[in-house]
């Protein structure tokens, strides 16, 4: 009987290895499942190479293949021991090699990210650089943003005011960065008509961020005298708290003109819809996808995705922005051509997802 | 000085946090926890701007004595009771403030949230009306996965699930990750921009 357990209960390639790309605190222990199947789990013992006595530490279930002990200090030598536990019995004791676990400085599985990041810098360097000298760069019209002066334009002959909405998102969402720019030069023309502008916030920091954009609008138009604290206001952070105030304002103040640029979630239709009801001329943009068709069935103009990014360059046909813009898709179509090819490798049994997995 | 101290700031934090999520090492992780602490503190010091703000505005209104003055002060009462409140009763588990959270706001929300139904359903009736060829194919579209999601749709003909399945799966998520492609390298453009400068729109204008 117990030839028989040995026999089908070897632990095979026991190894123990200090995690990867970690910092430190941790050891990774892999092995070779056992084929018996009617096994309880792997208990697992360790000891420091100058200890002469194991010490349990932890027990991984019957289907599992590896371990991770994170009490380990870094730098000191460690010996494993893994064992079968059958029926409240230990056995086949399996020991690995010295190991010792230690901080690395650089994560090897992301490499990948920043080759791409480099590359993408040097296509954003070559294409600004072609803008500087003048080289003429074609972009494509972008009819919701062509809309916005004619937008602010019918407000002000309107006498109402304009709303600017950047959305649900706290500061560290790239789209209200990006609302923050296309505020910013909604603020400017608004300085320029001398039109009210509205801008609603959620998070206190956007808030704060909003305020100083469009303050720095009105300044750099010469129109400092002309702008006001309650311009720029801070409501809630409550999502449907956010939604009934905007909805309120809409109704209240009836703006002729409405922006909803950046992230919305389930708020944005009821938003949108208050401001179709009024009669206002919208323009909504947000990187969130499932939110794009209550926009484009609600609003006169949708930025779709990467619009919204594209909106600070389109606007301000500043050359150097406009390089950006196409080495944006220049980025695009390197991003097809590896996608097409790594489609075609796979084809051919050429399997080489893992350089392009992000860890 | 007055844009090149925000422009450097933003530059040297930018790389630092870049270089951050490529180094696993403790002193990395360390810095971005201390990050992240200021960054509470920064939202913290925001947010008494934001109830500054948000006080001065109802107070001026309720001083003009307009008609939605009401509403004002209801804000005010509100926000002003919910500290009070939060303050000198705490926040735990049974505590008052807790069940006006739950019993109150909670369903406030709950209602915000309902009503996007009758909305959804006006937006609807105008997106579905068939006047052009697209309005007609998402019309057709919408029917089809409606009835397709529903289990009516397997008793009208055992095809219908299939091919909403087949709606949602194939040609809107492909259109779905197309436009999520252009969102991931917009997001790094913009954020390459603004930290290496390029972008000052931020910073209230262009020069």
């Amino acid at each position: 009987m117990w030839v028989f357990l040995f026999f089908y209960a070897a632990i095979d390639n026991f190894v123990a290895q200090d995690r990867p790309n970690d910092g430190g605190g941790c050891i990774y222990l892999s092995w070779q499942r056992v084929v018996d199947t009617l096994i309880d789990g792997y208990v697992i013992f360790r000891r420091t190479i100058q200890d002469t006595a194991f010490t349990r530490i932890g027990f991984a279930g019957r289907y599992a293949v590896n371990f991770e002990d994170n009490t380990v200090v870094d730098s000191m030598k460690y010996i494993y021991q893994i064992a079968v536990l059958k029926q409240d019995s230990v056995y086949n004791h399996t020991l690995s090699n010295i190991v010792q676990s230690k901080a690395q400085f650089f994560h090897k599985g992301r490499i990948n990210i920043l080759f791409t990041i480099v590359l993408f810098t040097m296509l954003l360097g070559y294409f600004m650089t072609r803008a500087r000298k003048g080289a003429s760069l074609f972009i494509r019209k972008i009819a919701g943003l062509d809309a916005v002066e004619e937008a602010v334009g019918r407000a002000t002959e309107m006498g109402r005011p304009i709303l600017y909405v950047p959305g649900l998102g706290d500061i560290d969402f790239p789209s209200v960065i990006a609302s923050m720019n296309i505020l910013g030069e909604i603020a400017r023309k608004s300085a320029s008509y001398d039109n009210p502008l509205i801008v609603v916030n959620c998070y206190p920091v956007v808030y704060t961020v909003a305020r100083e954009v469009v303050r720095e609008a009105y300044t750099n138009e010469g129109r400092s005298d002309r702008y006001k604290d309650g311009y720029v206001r801070y409501l809630t952070e409550s999502q449907f708290g956010y939604a009934a105030a905007i909805n309120g304002i809409i109704l209240r103040e009836r703006p002729a003109a409405n922006f909803f640029i950046g992230p919305f979630f389930a708020e944005a239709l009821l938003i949108a819809e208050t401001g179709n009801q009024i009669g206002a001329i919208q323009i909504a943009g947000t990187d969130q996808v499932l939110q794009l068709p209550f926009f484009v069935t609600a609003c006169d103009y949708t930025l779709l995705g990467e619009e919204v990014y594209a909106a600070s360059a389109y606007l301000t046909r500043d050359p150097v922005l406009v390089g950006s813009l196409k080495a944006q898709d220049a980025g695009k179509l390197l991003t097809l051509l590896v996608l097409i090819l790594m489609t075609i490798l796979t084809f051919l049994k050429i399997n080489l997802i893992s350089l392009i997995k992000v860890q | 000085m007055k844009r090149k101290l925000p422009l450097g700031l933003c530059l040297l934090m930018g790389l630092l946090m870049m270089g951050q999520f490529f180094i696993p090492h403790p002193v990395s992780t360390k810095f971005n926890t201390l990050i992240n602490k200021w960054v509470i503190v920064i939202s913290a010091f925001a947010l008494v701007l934001g109830i500054g703000n948000l006080s001065r505005h109802h107070i001026q209104i309720i001083q003009r004595s307009g008609p939605n003055r009401f509403y004002s002060l209801v804000t005010l009462l509100s926000m002003l009771g919910m500290a009070i409140i939060g303050i000198f009763f705490g926040i735990d588990e049974k505590s008052l403030y807790q069940k006006i959270f739950i019993h109150i706001l909670t369903p406030l929300g709950a209602t915000m949230f309902a009503l996007l139904a009758y909305y959804m359903s006006s937006a609807a009736y105008r997106a579905f009306r068939a006047r052009s060829i697209e309005a007609g194919l998402l019309l057709g579209s919408a029917f089809v996965v409606m009835i397709g999601f529903m289990p009516i749709g397997q008793l009208i003909h055992p095809i219908i699930p299939g091919l909403a399945e087949w709606l949602m799966k194939v040609p809107n998520m492909a259109s779905q990750r197309g436009i999520l492609f252009g969102v991931a390298f917009g997001a790094v453009a913009t954020a390459l921009k603004i930290i290496l400068g390029i972008e000052r729109s931020w910073l209230g204008g262009r020069d």
